[in-house]
């Protein structure tokens, strides 16, 4: 452009702007404006009293325009800069917000929480590891500890279990794609939806005259000569009726994951074992099994840190009452009830340390792979 | 119009099953359903456009530092996420951010990160590294490169984390209720409130979980193939 013989009005303007003062000028004024209209847009949302509808349309073009806003202007400006400092800070522009908000949001938190968990309820005395002696000796949270170690283990052996077969079955089929869909389909669904869905299940009225139930568990029972049950309020065994519904929202998942791998064994393996005389069970667990191992152990780690984690599902269906707590509830309780942030946080060190050896296992993995 | 009052937050008038009138207070979820709107759309946009600059940034520049950050993304992956909730909490109270939308905008961001950069990674890092070098050649920068070039060329990536992120923030009940509260109330609330109010009203209750359920069901079926690859892709989420 700066070469060019003639130059109308705008290209002048342009190439006043691409040079010296103006250039500074625009280097000045362009953030400066961008960051007036993303204020605007910020107070706009704040205090508006417009209809939902157009609310919310404002939000989302604020906020994806302002994000995409400010890497082209940051961009803008270091591009300004000389050869040599393009090379050095572009970088930055690139990674540097997605660090910034690693560190605020999930690093500085660690370190934070970590500092926290020796603190009282209100984080204002240091109380050494009271917090870490309630988290591993309380009642309550022993009875957390021993209702995540079910979910861990009924919940994922049977999500993989069935997962697994429900692979190998399905694949059988012509109609796999409808199976698959079906079973997978849970995974969209919210875990509160899936509470409701649930709930519905194991609904109970009490009982009296005129009471009719209407949950389809206790319908099944009374139908086959039983006595309605409360199934919710009834420790320990309630504890297996919710982990039912985290079953029933992974099974999909390991299925999907399962059967993409056991599509992998090259068939001439398979065709060879059965030639050579192998029943299906054998090559199931001899051929199968073991070809898809790493993937078997990638779906059951998956599954057993959700389950650690779980809160929702039990949040929505007892709210912890009944024997069914698990610690990520106990951890909003004490957090949100309790105000106790002490506790709560040292309820999310034990968390955190519980998925060490996986955090280890993928830096190892990573490294093996040298992607540097 | 019963259901049009449920949604709106109206009352609703009904008659049980022995024949009294009933009245109860509606829920508000058309106004919880924009709300969630509100909180998805930009929590998948957002983390998606940030992961993908730094992607391109670890995956094309050179830096000092490069490896040792990766690390930490990689080393982040499996955070739990209960982890961040209080320190970021008393971010939130310092900032009077807490009920906004930037607020989950930001959190979702956040906890989304470390995923979509690893998933953007491992696909931007895999593409030829021609195409990049010619453009250069031709005078094209980083910039120019990646928003013409790369980002185009990583759509299907950057598809199967949408789907992904999205239906994880649709659903997501743990992160609405403690830095929205009963302010802006996201789907997932309101129906978690509904099953407190209205326990036994089933009829209200199993039509509120069915608007919860329409849209991520809609992307579910609609998507199903990029879901599945983004699935295969990410193995491990805190």
């Amino acid at each position: 452009m700066q070469n060019q013989p003639r130059l109308s009005a705008g290209d002048q303007i342009l190439n006043w702007l691409t040079t010296g003062v103006g250039r500074l000028l625009a280097s000045i004024f362009v953030p400066l404006v961008t960051f007036l209209v993303l204020w605007r847009g910020f107070i706009f949302l704040r205090d508006s009293n417009a209809p939902q509808f157009i609310i919310v349309v404002v939000a989302i073009v604020w906020g994806v325009g302002g994000v995409a806003l400010l890497y082209g202007v940051s961009n803008w400006l270091v591009e300004k800069l000389s050869g040599e400092w393009v090379r050095r800070l572009q970088p930055f522009i690139f990674i540097g917000p997605a660090i910034a908000i690693l560190f605020w949001y999930l690093f500085l938190p660690t370190i934070r929480t970590l500092i926290l968990s020796f603190q009282d309820g209100l984080g204002r005395n240091f109380v050494g590891i009271e917090n870490y002696i309630f988290a591993f000796t309380d009642r309550v949270m022993l009875e957390a500890f021993r209702n995540n170690l079910l979910w861990m283990v009924l919940g994922t052996g049977f999500s993989v279990g069935l997962g697994l077969l429900i692979a190998v079955l399905a694949d059988r089929t012509p109609f796999e794609k409808v199976y698959k869909a079906i079973i997978f389909m849970p995974m969209a669904i919210s875990f509160v939806g899936a509470g409701v869905i649930w709930k519905f299940v194991y609904a109970y009225r009490g009982e009296g005259v005129g009471i009719q139930e209407i949950g389809l568990l206790n319908a099944i029972v009374i139908g086959l000569g039983g006595k309605a049950q409360p199934w919710l309020l009834l420790p320990p065994i309630n504890n297996l009726f919710l982990i039912v519904i985290m079953v029933w929202l992974q099974t999909g998942y390991a299925m999907v994951i399962l059967s993409s791998a056991i599509k992998g064994i090259p068939s001439e393996l398979l065709e060879a074992a059965r030639v050579d005389g192998a029943n299906e069970f054998q090559v199931f667990f001899q051929i199968m099994v073991p070809t898809i191992q790493s993937t078997l152990l990638t779906v059951t780690t998956t599954i057993v840190i959700f389950s650690l984690k779980l809160f929702d599902i039990v949040r929505v269906m007892t709210g912890g009452n009944y024997g069914t707590n698990v610690i990520a509830n106990e951890f909003y309780l004490q957090q949100f009830t309790y105000n106790h942030s002490g506790r709560a946080s040292a309820i999310a060190i034990v968390l955190l340390i519980a998925v060490i050896p996986v955090m280890i296992y993928n830096l190892r993995q990573f490294r093996k792979r040298r992607a540097f | 119009m019963f259901f049009n009052n449920l949604l709106s937050g109206k009352e609703i008038r009904f008659r049980d099953a022995s024949g009294n009138e009933i009245t109860r207070k509606g829920n508000n979820l058309g106004g919880a359903f924009l709300n969630s709107i509100a909180v998805a759309v930009p929590s998948t946009i957002i983390p998606i456009l940030i992961a993908a600059f730094a992607a391109y940034g670890f995956a094309w520049l050179n830096f000092p530092g490069r490896k040792l950050l990766f690390t930490l993304v990689v080393a982040l992956l499996v955070v739990p996420l209960q982890i961040a909730l209080v320190p970021i909490l008393r971010d939130y109270t310092q900032l009077n951010l807490n009920g906004t939308y930037l607020a989950m905008w930001l959190a979702h961001t956040g906890f989304g990160l470390p995923l979509a950069v690893y998933l953007l990674f491992n696909y931007i890092g895999s593409l030829p590294r021609d195409i990049l070098e010619s453009a250069f050649i031709d005078g094209a920068s980083h910039f120019t490169i990646f928003t013409r070039l790369i980002l185009p060329l990583s759509i299907p990536a950057l598809a199967s984390f949408a789907i992904f992120q999205f239906l994880w923030v649709w659903n997501d009940y743990l992160v609405a209720l403690v830095f929205l509260g009963d302010q802006n109330r996201v789907v997932t609330s309101a129906l978690a409130a509904m099953v407190g109010e209205k326990g036994q009203d089933w009829h209200l209750l199993t039509s509120g979980a069915f608007v919860s359920m329409i849209l991520p069901l809609t992307v579910f079926f609609a998507l199903q193939r990029y879901f599945v690859r983004g699935l295969m892709a990410g193995s491990v989420k805190g």
